[in-house]
């Protein structure tokens, strides 16, 4: 029997609470990387006036990104040792790994440019640090109408 | 009325006018053409400038083609804070950087052996070896050349001055009403673009060294590998009892200062303030990144390995229950 639900267990939804945290302060630390939180006050809130700091934005999202690669890593060895017996990914989920998957390898690059002694053409280097961004706006977008479909990641596996 | 000659005009004529002669169209050094992809670097012997500004000219004249030509009247920008810059009607501004000055000469009086005596240098963008300017760039307008030159393109930076933020000596800067935020939200991102030394990379393209240095009457810069400019500036230092600036600082840049006082006594006496960069002590803006960069390597293998934890202690429980059901 198909179902498009699949009921998470209490680790799962620890996971999917993380990841789901992670990827706020990843996108509002990403966003941050743009000279556009003083301009727009939010640094001016109180409490907020690290946002501006672009040295602080860029610790936090590096930070983010080693515990989102801890996460996915062990979501994808975790799906195909075990998981994909019990379940199995929608097809919104296919489209926000690729998305993610985009994010994740031009992000690798970005981190890679930022190494000393590490030099990209100016076109590399103007590629991913666009693409960066727009697979983040993409997977943005596809996140809110997946939440307005109610599409979730996985389904359970045909009995 | 007569226009007093002082002994800056008069030497910045003269000298400039016959360093320029001599040193026309000198081209790299033998060791650096054809090798336009190595590091390299400058090497400023600050005993040698006498404040000429033969180099500032010499930039001025080279780079005007790239120098900006804002529309007027500028787009109104909000919310109000952002504040216009511009400084294309003060073109003729010497004494700091700005978009159309990538090169000022400094002054520094000290006191060397109870003597009074004054020193001058040019002061521009110092081309770190990892800048942040171009690793922090959000649009990869600012970029790092394999030839060691830090470069701002201008057709695609959006002014938003980030760059001058995370620079250590808050090198570049802004033109108004300039550039591709014009075409994209000119109300609501974006206020021009950053302008700074580029170290004439189309000269050096060409094979040609940087305006400033060809130009320089006293031969006070020197561009070569950065490996044996260092060298040259440790020998320098060492016959001198001197002092180094540039090369550690920010984590290593490819502008060397050697100096016969200590880096610190010319900081306490130079006039610093914006456009006007200081020689404090500078750590490496990027540390923190390289430190975590190492730790995203060991995230994905901890998440390896967590998963596998999980899916042994899982297998050992599901055996030991059909164990127990025999």
């Amino acid at each position: 029997m198909k179902s498009d639900t699949y009921p998470l267990t209490a680790g799962k939804k620890g996971i999917k609470t993380l990841y789901i945290l992670t990827f706020i302060v990843m996108a509002f630390t990403g966003f941050g990387q743009m000279p556009i939180f003083k301009r727009y006050y939010i640094s001016d809130i109180p409490g907020m006036a690290w946002s501006a700091d672009f040295y602080a934005t860029h610790y936090i999202h590096y930070m983010g990104a080693i515990l989102l690669l801890g996460l996915l890593a062990y979501c994808i060895i975790d799906y195909f040792l075990s998981g994909r017996r019990q379940y199995r990914l929608t097809a919104s989920g296919y489209v926000r790994i690729l998305l993610l998957a985009g994010i994740v390898i031009t992000g690798i690059f970005r981190v890679l440019k930022n190494l000393p002694h590490v030099v990209f053409s100016p076109n590399f280097t103007l590629f991913i640090d666009i693409s960066h961004l727009g697979f983040m706006m993409f997977y943005l977008m596809a996140a809110l109408l997946f939440l307005i479909t109610k599409s979730g990641w996985i389904r359970a596996t045909s009995d | 009325m007569t226009k007093e000659i002082s002994r800056r005009s008069f030497l910045k004529g003269g000298l400039a006018a016959a360093g320029a002669v001599a040193a026309s169209s000198l081209p790299l050094p033998a060791a650096v053409k054809g090798a336009t992809g190595e590091e390299l670097a400058t090497l400023i012997d600050i005993r040698k400038c006498i404040g000429c500004e033969a180099c500032v000219e010499a930039c001025q004249e080279v780079n005007e083609p790239k120098f900006p030509e804002p529309k007027k009247p500028f787009p109104k920008m909000y919310p109000s804070r952002v504040k216009v810059s511009d400084w294309s009607d003060k073109r003729d501004v010497t004494d700091r950087l700005t978009p159309y000055n990538w090169v000022f000469i400094q002054e520094a009086t000290v006191t060397v052996n109870g003597e009074e005596e004054t020193f001058t240098f040019p002061r521009r963008c110092m081309h770190c070896q990892n800048p942040p300017c171009a690793d922090l760039c959000p649009w990869g307008a600012a970029r790092k050349l394999k030839n060691g030159i830090t470069r701002i393109d201008s057709d695609i930076c959006l002014g938003g001055s980030k760059c001058k933020a995370v620079c250590p000596w808050h090198i570049p800067q802004r033109q108004t009403g300039v550039g591709l935020y014009l075409d994209i939200l000119p109300n609501f991102a974006g206020n021009g673009v950053m302008y700074k030394c580029d170290r004439c990379y189309n000269r050096i393209e060409k094979g040609e060294i940087p305006a400033c240095i060809e130009a320089c009457p006293e031969g006070v810069q020197k561009i070569g590998p950065r490996d044996e400019i260092v060298k040259e500036a440790h020998a320098i230092a060492k016959e001198i009892n001197g002092y180094i600036y540039g090369e550690k600082e920010n984590g290593g840049t490819n502008t060397i200062y050697v100096s016969p006082v200590p880096f610190e006594e010319l900081n306490k006496t130079i006039e610093k303030g914006p456009g006007r960069p200081g020689l404090q002590p500078v750590k490496d803006s990027m540390a923190h990144a390289d430190n975590l960069a190492k730790a995203m390597i060991i995230a994905p293998v901890a998440g390896i390995a967590a998963a596998a934890g999980k899916f042994y202690s899982t297998s050992k429980k599901m055996t030991r229950s059909e164990e127990g059901k025999k």
